[in-house]
């Protein structure tokens, strides 16, 4: 099939409906907005609904309903609005529904501001909601990644019966890439005998439910979701690596930041130094298994986000203390340069860092 | 020998959890009735509320889902949207309608959701222990107004199906009490035709039933019938509200 030029938030939907997402709850929130937008014409032409909820809080638990019920069913938003979603995310996943959640991230806290951030690292990989519970967390760094992850996401989220969240910082959403949507993804979900279809009279009924108030079956069901956890630890990693082996300094980024330090890296090795890139493609699990091929000997690793440092911590956790690392990072809204990445890199590698 | 009365298919045998003299039981009896009588209980999706009935998802004898506090209408609009042929009801309490989930329930009245709403007003919270509910009486004492409650402090009760017969999207609301036979009977009347609305594809559907609370009155269940009859009654009017027919 022919690249097509597409924004990234149209993107999103469209790849989401040739995966067999048939229902779409949304809510108006910059810069998420055309997706919702993009679903409401869209989806009515495949058979499918789209749906204005009164909230953000109502979308994700019509979310809750519509997966509940066996339906492939999405939502999406941004940063202030996916933080209301987080008492449906928890429940979602402690009833072990699936169903796919984006954030196209806007610069926080509070309500913030529109231009794109990563400020939602935390929000994402240790739960805004309570309990125990993960996320299967993508951060694409393309519009044709970010395509390749939603359509392939449903079948992920069915899989491991976890949600799975799509984080974009605001580039994501807004820009135009081309695209090459290659072969169309696996529609058909697997059977859902757990799903609330009505008994038809033939079996006991089904019960989508989050309440255990035996403490005894409470901490069964935390050790069902770990064990779930633990596999999806073993299975899911996805980092792009470069030049790690043998580099001087490594360079952490992830979405859109890592895109501009390619560039720095780029610069950094025109000049002779030795830098390479870890860019994780899925935030949870973090890739720690890349973390293990970094040169032994390296001088440090530079942490580079669009927030003021969150992602650093699961670097320091991967570091182990085996290499010094450090951090730069723009936040609001602010962009960083591949200048101000490169002006790190030397740094750490003149040992002034 | 012949059997003249038992517990309905609706219901599971899972035995009720509530207290003596609490009037969910005989709702939950009436709407599983209602379910049965219609013959669509293997084709019902229910949803359960937070608050007493929170464990409704083990007693009514259909599929289940249990929502967190006050969502129930938005996850039911999910459920129906998924399943339009399947009957969709919501069970929920005065908190949580009326208060945590007032939003939800006005919005799925506003779309003319097709599903059909039994709304228990005690006027108190009682799973958390007896606290003041937006549907708490002028002068009540709840562990949260001991004083009783009062207009300039807390304002008026809400009167919830005065609220949505407001709304274009509601197609029938009615408001019923399950205090003595005639008006369980009366009760269950309403109920039927709430399903029945949703059935016809009519639109959104809600009955309120009027109920006790000894264990948080502080009233044995006799007594809180007659304070129910005396107080309840008086200020949320029974009747139908909104009746599409």
């Amino acid at each position: 099939m022919a690249k097509v030029l597409m924004k990234g938030n149209e993107a999103i939907g469209e790849a989401a409906i040739r995966a067999g997402c048939r229902y779409f709850f949304g809510y108006p929130i910059t810069p998420q907005t055309e997706l919702p937008e993009y679903m409401s014409v869209r989806l009515p032409q495949v058979g499918g609904v789209f749906l204005q909820a009164e909230s953000e809080i109502g979308a994700i638990n019509m979310v809750y309903g519509a997966s509940g019920s066996g339906a492939r069913a999405m939502t999406a938003s941004s940063s202030p609005g996916i933080a209301l979603k987080q008492e449906g995310i928890s429940y979602i996943c402690a009833a072990r529904l699936p169903c796919v959640i984006v954030n196209i991230v806007r610069g926080g806290p509070g309500l913030g501001g529109i231009q794109p951030a990563q400020s939602d690292y935390f929000q994402a990989t240790r739960g805004g909601g309570n309990g125990d519970y993960r996320l299967l967390v993508f951060a694409p760094a393309s519009l044709q990644e970010t395509i390749e992850i939603v359509e392939g996401s449903f079948e992920l989220s069915e899989k491991y019966r976890v949600p799975v969240l799509i984080v974009g910082d605001g580039m994501i959403g807004q820009m135009m890439e081309p695209i090459d949507f290659g072969e169309a993804p696996m529609q058909e979900s697997p059977e859902k005998s757990w799903a609330t279809t009505g008994t038809g009279g033939s079996r006991e009924p089904n019960i989508i439910n989050s309440l255990y108030l035996d403490p005894a079956m409470l901490e069964q069901v935390n050790i069902s979701l770990d064990h779930t956890y633990k596999e999806i630890e073993a299975n899911e990693q996805r980092a792009e690596e470069i030049g790690i082996q043998d580099a001087d300094v490594v360079v952490v980024a992830y979405g859109m930041t890592a895109r501009i330090a390619k560039k720095a890296i780029e610069e950094s090795q025109a000049e002779g130094y030795k830098v390479g890139l870890i860019r994780p493609i899925t935030l949870w699990p973090y890739p720690f298994a890349s973390f293990e091929k970094i040169n032994p000997n390296a001088k440090g690793i530079l942490c580079v986000e669009m927030s003021m440092g969150q992602m650093i911590d699961d670097v320091k956790i991967a570091a182990n203390g085996r290499w010094k690392t450090s951090f730069y990072g723009r936040a609001g809204g602010m962009v960083p340069e591949p200048d101000e990445i490169k002006n790190e890199i030397i740094k750490i590698i003149k040992g002034e860092s | 020998m012949e059997i003249l009365y038992q517990r309905s298919k609706g219901l599971t045998d899972t035995p009720l959890h509530y207290c003596p003299g609490c009037t969910h039981g005989i709702v939950h009896k009436l709407v599983a009735e209602c379910l049965c009588e219609l013959g669509v209980l293997g084709d019902t999706i229910g949803v359960a509320p937070v608050g007493c009935s929170v464990l409704a998802y083990n007693y009514f004898n259909c599929d289940m889902h249990e929502a967190s506090h006050g969502r129930a209408p938005a996850v039911a609009t999910g459920i129906k949207r998924v399943q339009p042929e399947k009957v969709v009801f919501t069970y929920q309490g005065d908190g949580d309608l009326a208060s945590i989930g007032t939003n939800e329930i006005v919005h799925a009245a506003h779309r003319g959701e097709k599903i059909t709403t039994i709304f228990i007003n005690n006027a108190i919270y009682g799973m958390t222990g007896g606290q003041m509910a937006p549907t708490t009486l002028i002068g009540q004492k709840t562990t949260t107004s001991q004083s009783g409650r009062s207009e300039e402090h807390s304002g008026k009760p809400l009167r919830v199906c005065e609220m949505l017969a407001t709304i274009d999207g509601a197609k029938y609301i009615e408001r019923v009490s399950v205090d003595k036979p005639l008006n369980a009977r009366r009760a269950k009347r309403a109920i039927l035709r709430a399903f029945e609305t949703q059935l016809e594809g009519k639109g959104f559907s809600l009955v309120e039933v009027l109920s006790t609370c000894p264990t948080n009155w502080g009233l044995d269940p006799s007594e809180s019938l007659d304070w129910l009859r005396e107080n309840m009654i008086p200020y949320y009017p029974l009747g139908n509200y909104k009746n599409w027919e």
